[in-house]
């Protein structure tokens, strides 16, 4: 479904990924893991397009990202975007027909159906005419979560879903996530490990090059690369083992 | 209100009216935006725009619709080329703009211009046909804005999800510039180049925290910026004042007004 080949890119001078190999299966659920600054979003937002690499190819569903940009959706991280801008929560999930909907100069009825729909599927619908700015930091995540799904993505691209969001929420997300799962593949990026529950069922781990492992759960040896320096692993007493025994 | 009975005086409404339409709409865009001070930028270099026109002999307007929209297209491709170094090179064409129109200005031959009523604005100077080309500017400035209104709006939301949906980013933004270089055109004669900024950045400063929408928050910096020039342009004939200065004084008594009420209001909030 995604392949990544040969992958190299770099911001000015400062490589951030370097010979990058991947390959995303059609309904997989992947974590993509790894240290701050190790280029995870980087990844993401190769493969969607947004940026493009200097060496390497990336194909999604077949085709260059750019073209495949609309079957894919997006939930970029929750900081980037102002807190004080004037709009609705409506108007927010509207964004992901935009695709669909072209240049026309309004959406049609059919769009709004679309993107009440997904509001819905978030618990949200019963906000949709309120500011955002007026929402809580997890009550904002499931607004982007139905603007991504609002275009009626094949796959789901989540960069940090759980920063800023309360524990209650976290478990609320990876229950919709995995609920989401059944129709479509979902890509979740995270500094944080801890994700690795039950839900996840393979695990991408980037720092600088990407090691992927087809289960969920991390060895001491790909611990050890990605962070190249000794690291304890705790492991807590939850209810699906992550870590290998050791 | 007898003053109004004057011709110049009409005219001065409706042109104080025409420039609060396109500042109100253009500003909000311009402050959700965060490129103030490329709207700055463009409305100084302008200047050169002036300057030209004197120098080969056709209306200064036009110049200056000439001059901005190329200053505006200028800054539109270096800011999307170089994020980093765009506002070295913005500061830099801001200072030539304005240089390059004093010095054409000089070299002009013949009678001095009060280059001023550029600068700071005359708009009890302001002949019926700058009237009709500040009204076409106006249709075309919300003409574009209507019909891309819901692509402006994903695009200053979040310029990447837009993208990644098929907007054309670059585009509108290119748009954008143009239209903030015809905003200039029309609110010269009104407030002037260099107060341009207060009629941006004021009225939609106010109307952003008391807006749910965009579309809301562009019908009351209007609305807020015919209050600032109406009430201007009254008090500058009483009291024999200059217009422009006294239009922006009475935007900036409203904006540390509300500044002032906000503050207050959030001590209120804490208190109770």
């Amino acid at each position: 479904m995604i392949t990544v080949k040969n992958l190299w890119f770099s911001y000015d001078a400062q490589v951030i990924l370097e010979d990058v190999n991947l390959t995303i299966k059609q309904g997989e659920f992947i974590a993509v893991i790894g240290p701050n600054g190790g280029g995870k979003t980087t990844l993401i937002k190769l493969i969607l397009g947004i940026l493009k690499p200097q060496r390497g190819e990336i194909t999604v569903l077949g085709q260059p990202p750019k073209a495949a940009a609309r079957r894919m959706g997006y939930v970029p991280q929750n900081t980037n975007i102002s807190k004080v801008f004037p709009i609705s929560v409506m108007d927010v999930a509207l964004m992901g027909r935009l695709g669909k909907a072209g240049r026309a100069w309004r959406y049609s009825e059919a769009d709004r159906r679309r993107a009440e729909e997904a509001l819905d599927r978030v618990g949200m619908l019963e906000h949709k005419k309120s500011p955002v700015l007026n929402l809580s930091g997890g009550q904002r995540q499931r607004v982007f979560i139905a603007r991504a799904l609002a275009s009626d993505p094949e796959i789901l691209f989540m960069d940090e879903p759980t920063a800023s969001v309360d524990q209650e929420w976290q478990a609320q997300i990876y229950n919709l996530l995995k609920e989401l799962n059944k129709s479509i593949t979902i890509v979740v990026v995270s500094h944080d490990i801890s994700i690795l529950s039950s839900y996840v069922k393979s695990v991408a781990c980037v720092n600088r090059t990407v090691y992927y492992h087809d289960a969920a759960e991390i060895t001491e040896e790909m611990l050890g690369k990605m962070y190249q320096c000794p690291v304890e692993l705790v492991a807590h007493g939850v209810p699906h083992r992550v870590l290998q025994s050791h | 209100m007898d003053i109004f009975h004057y011709e110049f005086m009409q005219n001065a409404l409706m042109a104080g009216l025409l420039a609060s339409i396109a500042c109100g709409i253009i500003g909000t865009l311009v402050v959700v935006n965060r490129i103030v001070f490329i709207s700055g930028g463009i409305a100084h270099a302008a200047y050169g725009g002036v300057g030209l026109a004197f120098f080969l002999g056709f209306a200064p307007l036009l110049g200056v619709v000439g001059f901005s929209v190329a200053i505006a297209i200028i800054i539109a491709l270096v800011s999307l080329g170089n994020k980093q170094r765009a506002d070295t090179i913005i500061g830099v064409l801001w200072a030539v703009g304005m240089a390059l129109g004093i010095m054409l200005a000089d070299l002009t031959p013949g009678y001095k211009v009060d280059l001023m009523t550029y600068l700071f604005g005359s708009i009890l100077a302001v002949p019926r046909e700058d009237l009709l080309l500040m009204l076409f500017l106006n249709v075309a400035i919300l003409g574009t804005v209507v019909l891309f209104y819901k692509d402006f709006l994903a695009m200053s939301y979040d310029e990447e999800f837009a993208g990644l949906m098929g907007v054309p980013t670059r585009a509108l933004y290119i748009a954008l510039l143009i239209m903030i270089a015809l905003c200039v055109v029309i609110i010269i004669r009104v407030v002037g180049m260099i107060l341009i900024i207060a009629f941006f950045t004021i009225a939609p400063y106010m109307a952003e925290g008391q807006s749910r929408s965009l579309y809301s928050m562009m019908l009351l910096s209007i609305l807020y910026n015919c209050v600032f020039a109406l009430a201007g342009l009254w008090l500058s004939f009483r009291f024999n004042l200059t217009s422009g200065a006294t239009i922006i004084l009475v935007g900036a008594a409203f904006f540390f007004l509300s500044l002032f009420l906000r503050k207050f209001a959030k001590m209120l909030k804490v208190g109770s």
